[in-house]
């Protein structure tokens, strides 16, 4: 954007900060802005930052807005614990959340354009853009969802899912353990390990990888899902069913990444292989398997999520009275929107570490391979 | 099955041929995961059949594979209840499999187009804009971490309560599923033309949309294609799952879990067997597709 025109979207943004204090904050009788001083000093501070960012470098100026964003965040916060302006929020309080939108979206597409020569440095900046557009948005959600009132029946803010989160481990602990660790984790553990031995012996023996090939191909494009029902008829309600499920769910893609994997030798390394007189298990150790690793990764990664679906689909057809998915049908049948939405903050914070931990592992044994060294 | 190719096929022409050569193996193994599933079949059925009439072995095998109500369905009572389901009532019988798998195809397809759409729409917008590239990209990573069938019911109860039902909440979860791996795919493709490319259409002085038109939509289209095929396959999982939570009363998932509850093993089988067809033949549907587009594009 234009050096002129960012500047003129930050003084709007100071302008919009100041209407607080002219416009009604609410729709119902309410102090104005001017009876309350800290905030009004707060609500100036804010003003005199965006209009100072229009003006200086960009170092300083990234700085003052994101500080005036803080602020102005902390400001209207404030605000909306006051009960009369809550869900009748004007536009003396609108204005000013607009105007801090505009200014973190200048500041965020400010820093996304410094360059910085530190190798640690740029990792920083790198890791703290998504983490404050991300923050933003919880702020946007949190402020919309308060200031238009909306009931928490059809859409809790993330303040009342946080208290929720918090105030439940137990539950949380007893779902995450049904769920993830023994649903997920065992048949994870186990489809991955099938599809990998399987897909070894193929390798070893042609004929049997060149019919596999085509027909886990095809297996892992079907929706497998659905055998889900079955699975929970064969081997009950309770997590052994959810394992099976994530078994056969798993099994495919690792079959055709590591089949795949295993293929990518090419000819000259296994004609060395073979003068240095190396027999299948030692080609296969120092050969076929790190050169599968990236592939391998590649399914373990497809994999997680894949699995996690699967577990969570299998509870909708019978559970013991616990259970990620089995809590969100109950909770979201009796109208506990909180609870509903704790239970998927549980599921994504576990879906991402879990994913994170095998995006680390590929980090830690596969940082030879070109897709690293760039 | 292509069985007939080897069983007529003298073996001086296996040797030769080099279609014999590659389908040999699929037909082998696929005959060999046939012959094992019946055989498991008996294995798990016996207990049914044990206590009630039959004396010989072989009445006792043709028990298992008939049973009414098995834990194992043999394969061709799998395809003759999928016949009769496909072709013994008329289309708008909620009995008929034609019917539900309609009502799931129309999801997947409304699904599959807002995802698509929303995918590239996206896709070009990172592309074109540091900003979101950097901000937003890990979070549409994170989206794919949250099982959205979690949020299914919720997706369905806030979308009701506005007014919305029946086949759009439905599609909204097959989109959500499916925009990811469109995304990818088209931000890979609209980077894949070379920097020299690039540069060279800068020479001619073109304009960011002569460049966006000439040069980097057409290299994404073949990664387009790719993408299309995974999501759609997606959209049709979201389709089923959606039907789930939701207590439908038709499609693929409500015949799922009708059978479930009712203990219909052939039904829930037969159910799978057209998901497996419809999925199938979607591919297919965009691998036509991407075969036209690229002849119109001036493949050979």
């Amino acid at each position: 954007m234009p050096a002129n025109w960012r500047r003129l979207a930050l003084l709007a943004a100071a302008i919009g900060m100041l209407a607080a204090a002219v416009l009604p904050l609410s729709s119902e009788p309410t102090a104005g802005l001017l009876s309350r001083q800290a905030l009004l000093a707060a609500t100036l501070l804010t003003a005199a930052l965006y209009a100072g960012a229009a003006f200086v470098a960009a170092p300083l100026s990234i700085a003052a807005s994101f500080g005036g964003v803080a602020l102005s965040c902390a400001v209207t916060l404030a605000l909306l614990r006051d009960a009369t302006i809550a869900g009748y929020a004007a536009w003396g309080f609108w204005l000013p959340v607009l105007a801090t939108w505009g200014a973190a979206w200048l500041g965020v597409a400010r820093l996304a354009a410094v360059k910085p020569h530190d190798k640690t440095a740029s990792r920083i900046v790198d890791l703290a853009i998504p983490l404050l557009f991300g923050a933003f948005i919880f702020y946007l959600w949190e402020v919309t969802v308060r200031g238009f009132g909306v009931p928490t029946v059809l859409f809790p803010a993330p303040s009342v899912i946080a208290i929720r989160f918090f105030a439940s481990p137990a539950v949380l602990w007893q779902d995450f353990v049904q769920t993830f660790v023994l649903g997920m984790l065992t048949g994870y553990v186990i489809g991955c390990g099938a599809g990998f031995l399987v897909a070894v012996l193929a390798h070893r023996y042609t004929f049997l990888g060149r019919g596999l090939l085509p027909i886990g191909n095809f297996v892992s494009a079907l929706p497998i899902v659905g055998i889900a029902p079955i699975m929970v008829m064969w081997f009950g309600f309770d997590w052994p069913s959810k394992a099976a499920v994530v078994v056969v769910i798993t099994f495919f893609p690792m079959l055709v990444n590591t089949l795949a994997g295993l293929n990518t030798a090419g000819h000259i390394e296994r004609d060395l292989m073979r003068s240095y007189g190396a027999g299948h298990r030692q080609t296969l150790q120092k050969l076929y398997l790190p050169a599968a690793m990236p592939f391998i990764f590649n399914a373990l990664k497809i994999n997680s999520t894949l699995a996690f679906i699967g577990a969570i689909v299998a509870e909708f057809f019978g559970t013991p009275t616990q259970g990620i998915g089995f809590r969100i049908s109950i909770e979201a049948g009796r109208m506990a929107l909180d609870m509903v939405w704790a239970e998927i903050a549980l599921a994504a914070i576990a879906g991402m570490a879990f994913y994170g931990f095998v995006a680390l592992a590929e980090r830690a044994t596969t940082f030879w391979h070109p897709s690293y060294r760039t | 099955m292509t069985s007939s190719t080897v069983s007529t096929a003298r073996p001086a022409e296996i040797a030769w041929h080099p279609a014999v050569g590659r389908y040999a193996p699929i037909v082998v193994i696929a005959l060999a995961l046939i012959a094992a599933w019946y055989i498991a079949a008996v294995l798990m059925n016996i207990n049914l059949v044990r206590n009630e009439t039959p004396y010989t072995t072989a009445e006792l095998i043709a028990g298992t594979l008939n049973a009414e109500r098995p834990l194992l369905p043999a394969p061709h009572q799998i395809i003759e209840t999928f016949a009769d389901d496909v072709f013994d009532w008329p289309v708008t019988s909620p009995r008929s499999l034609v019917y539900h798998g309609w009502v799931t195809l129309s999801a997947t397809f409304l699904g599959f187009l807002l995802g698509a759409a929303f995918g590239i729409i996206l896709a070009v917008l990172i592309v074109h804009a540091r900003t979101l590239q950097k901000s937003l990209l890990p979070w549409i990573i994170c989206s794919q971490m949250v099982p959205i069938l979690a949020v299914a019911p919720i997706v369905i109860v806030v979308l009701g309560s506005i007014g919305l039902r029946g086949l759009l909440p439905k599609a909204i979860i097959s989109a959500y599923l499916c925009f990811f791996p469109v995304t990818i795919g088209v931000v890979k493709g609209l980077n894949s033309p070379d920097p020299i490319q690039r540069d060279l259409m800068r020479t001619w002085s073109a304009t960011p949309g002569q460049i966006f038109w000439k040069l980097r939509w057409p290299s994404a289209v073949p990664f387009l294609f790719t993408s299309l095929k995974v999501s759609i396959t997606i959209s049709l999982i979201g389709a089923i799952v959606a039907e789930l939570p939701t207590g439908a009363q038709a499609g693929i998932g409500a015949r799922l879990l009708a059978g479930s509850y009712y203990g219909q093993t052939i039904q829930i089988w037969a159910a799978l067997l057209a998901a497996s067809l419809l999925a199938a033949g979607l591919i297919g549907l965009i691998s036509l597709a991407e075969r036209s587009v690229a002849r119109l594009m001036g493949a050979h």
